[in-house]
């Protein structure tokens, strides 16, 4: 743990895979700069691989103040012991006040590992987070411009705060595709700072033999329509329709878990609180009841209509435009609109 | 030969199951409504430690940190083949988050040296998927996170393929290690009714005592010996057994706190209903262009 101290910068880790940064923490740095703001404190990113000095003009671009680069041969492959034993020294050596990571399956993996070892506080998976203050009436004591780390928990049922007052750096993962993109400003220059570290083959507890990864197939975040579909649309035949109904719209087709697990589409496609949070401007809920856990990740959106031949479905609650009826009537109705309309 | 496994588990409220009695009208949740499970990701590393046992040999341990209520989760560990059960309780666990949480665990898991360490990826009431991770250093042992199938054991040496939601991954360590599974790693093993029925009478001290309580004719040292003689007795270990230092554990071992809570009420703003006819929909698709929505 390092002491509270209102003088640390903020840090965004700056996840990157064969030398191209993630989107998460490129997302993430358009809301580290509001706090950076806020607190009158320079942004840092947190650059660690092996050749990635060149990255450091894309994150001063997308708003770092700052880029601490950690480059080692042993640091080219992503694993949870090496990089946390950096970022570790890193943050004794800096005392941050605040560390964000993006909620990806390297930060998640990544992040709790850093936390125990600096003994300091993580909140997962936030969707939103701000700078306040937290007073506690017993001892009537004001901790001023905390980290306010919103998150849902218990299943998306309810909205909680954390913050972190005794012990810092305040720690926290933040979701994919909740944070706006900055737009990158290529006039924009950060202070880089090149660190040594020391590491030997015993840092690399774990060897990886073999790895098949892609990038994702749909980008459900970039849509600005989704169509998605549930149990409800009844088998993978009939899901075909949904894809149409998306494809005349321009946008993607998404689903929730339970349409997932019953193998009508591959779980790229997963909307919710497991899955992908969206906020298109349209999106179009087919047969799906309306879990909170799919709420979790689709209730922003600008617009909703709903479709579902369950007048009593909890989607209703928050859709804009309600269709009771049945969706294979209802979507060839649309399509057949919009191919006339548009 | 054979590998020692300890499995970490969780009695979780059933979070996913929130359907409209669970849900207040004011929107918050009625969690008496909510049955307490058996955290299913738990259900799948323990799955994974009893195909250890049953291809390698060894033990399986099951550990829980809670309140005695909490023993249902491990006596469903041990009716699925698990050999032992472990609850850690103790009011100063209370408050903890997940840092003190893991703290506490790590001084429990220390005392059985195992050779594997086994979690599921996360819990359905958090989903924060942090105390794997944070055990694993508290340990001082590689994790192996999101972990799919196991490849090969063989002797200190370890392979794993993990998924990692846009591929997968194999991976090779040494032992002692942390694994953190997933639910598409297995299908946890229907559990045999004579061991059922069997486990069933398994106790830990705490619930003989409570039982005493009501019953003046029950010997609570006499019972429990009886339980350990058949192997139902699950042991009771408080932070003063473990050794734990206090400045780690519960609400002053915890660096987050609560700021705010709130519920969750999901409502639109304004809202149309639209008969399902060609018309309806058509007008429809024309607001959704005049408004730019779409087109």
């Amino acid at each position: 743990m390092i002491e509270v101290n209102k003088q640390g910068e903020v840090w965004v880790f700056a996840e990157q895979r064969g030398g191209k940064i993630e989107e998460t923490p490129l997302e993430l740095m358009s809301k580290g700069r509001e706090l950076a703001d806020t607190l009158k404190m320079p942004l840092a990113a947190v650059l660690l691989g092996d050749k990635v000095g060149g990255l450091t003009e894309q994150l001063a671009s997308y708003g770092a103040d700052k880029v601490y680069v950690v480059e080692h041969p042993l640091l080219e492959h992503y694993q949870a012991s090496s990089y946390a034993k950096v970022i570790d020294e890193l943050i004794h050596e800096y005392a941050p006040q605040i560390v964000l990571f993006g909620a990806t399956p390297c930060g998640r993996d990544l992040a709790p590992r850093v936390a125990s070892s600096v003994k300091a506080g993580l909140t997962a998976d936030c969707t939103d987070l701000q700078i306040g203050n937290h007073h506690i009436k017993k001892t009537d004591t004001t901790y001023e411009n905390l980290l306010f780390q919103v998150r849902p928990a218990f299943g998306g049922n309810i909205i909680a705060t954390i913050i972190n007052y005794d012990r810092w750096p305040q720690m926290a993962t933040v979701r994919e595709g909740v944070m706006p993109m900055p737009e990158p400003d290529a006039a924009r220059k950060a202070e880089v700072v090149k660190k040594t570290v020391h590491l030997s083959q015993t840092d690399l507890v774990i060897e990886i033999l073999s790895e098949h990864l892609q990038a994702k197939k749909v980008d459900l975040k970039a849509s600005r329509v989704i169509v998605a579909g549930g149990a409800g649309v009844g088998s993978k035949d009939k899901f075909k329709l949904v894809w149409d109904l998306a494809h005349c719209l321009g946008g993607a087709p998404g689903a929730t878990r339970a349409a997932i697990d019953l193998g009508f589409i591959d779980s790229d496609h997963q909307i919710g609180q497991t899955g992908t949070t969206v906020r298109p401007s349209l999106y179009i809920a087919v047969g799906i009841s309306g879990a909170i856990q799919h709420q979790a990740g689709m209730a922003d959106s600008q617009k909703i209509i709903a479709i579902n031949n369950d007048p009593d479905a909890p989607i209703f609650g928050v859709a804009h435009y309600k269709i009771v009826g049945d969706l294979n009537e209802v979507m060839p109705m649309m399509i057949k609109a919009i191919k006339e309309k548009v | 030969m054979g590998y020692n496994c300890v499995v970490l588990v969780k009695q979780v409220p059933d979070t996913k199951r929130v359907t409209g009695q669970a849900m207040n009208d004011d929107g918050t949740v009625n969690r008496a409504a909510l049955p307490a499970i058996f955290n299913p990701e738990d259900l799948n590393s323990l799955e994974l430690a009893l195909d250890i046992k049953d291809q390698f040999g060894g033990t399986v341990t099951v550990m829980t940190m809670g309140l005695p209520t909490a023993t249902d989760v491990l006596r469903a560990g041990m009716y699925r083949g698990a050999d032992q059960a472990i609850l850690v309780t103790d009011r100063r666990c209370a408050a903890s988050d997940t840092l003190a949480t893991s703290y506490i665990l790590s001084c429990g898991v220390k005392k059985l040296n195992p050779d594997i360490v086994l979690c599921g990826r996360q819990a359905i009431d958090g989903d924060t998927a942090q105390v794997g991770p944070q055990l694993a250093e508290k340990l001082s042992m590689p994790q192996i996170t999101y972990a799919e199938n196991l490849v090969s054991l063989d002797g200190e040496t370890i392979v794993i393929k993990r998924n990692l939601g846009n591929g997968w991954q194999e991976v090779k360590g040494q032992l002692p290690v942390l694994l953190t599974v997933l639910d598409t790693a297995n299908e946890p093993r229907v559990p045999r009714a004579k061991q059922m029925m069997k486990c069933k009478a398994a106790r830990c001290r705490m619930e003989v005592e409570k039982a005493a309580k009501e019953d003046d004719s029950i010997d609570v040292d006499a019972v429990c010996s009886d339980l350990e003689a058949k192997g139902l007795l699950i042991r009771q270990w408080d932070l003063d057994f473990l050794g734990a230092d206090m400045q780690w554990c519960g609400r002053d071992g915890s660096p987050t706190k609560v700021h705010r809570i709130q519920s969750v009420v999901l409502a639109a703003k304004e809202s149309k209903e639209v008969e399902p006819t060609q018309d309806a929909v058509e007008t429809m698709v024309h607001e959704l262009i005049e408004d730019h929505t779409i087109g």
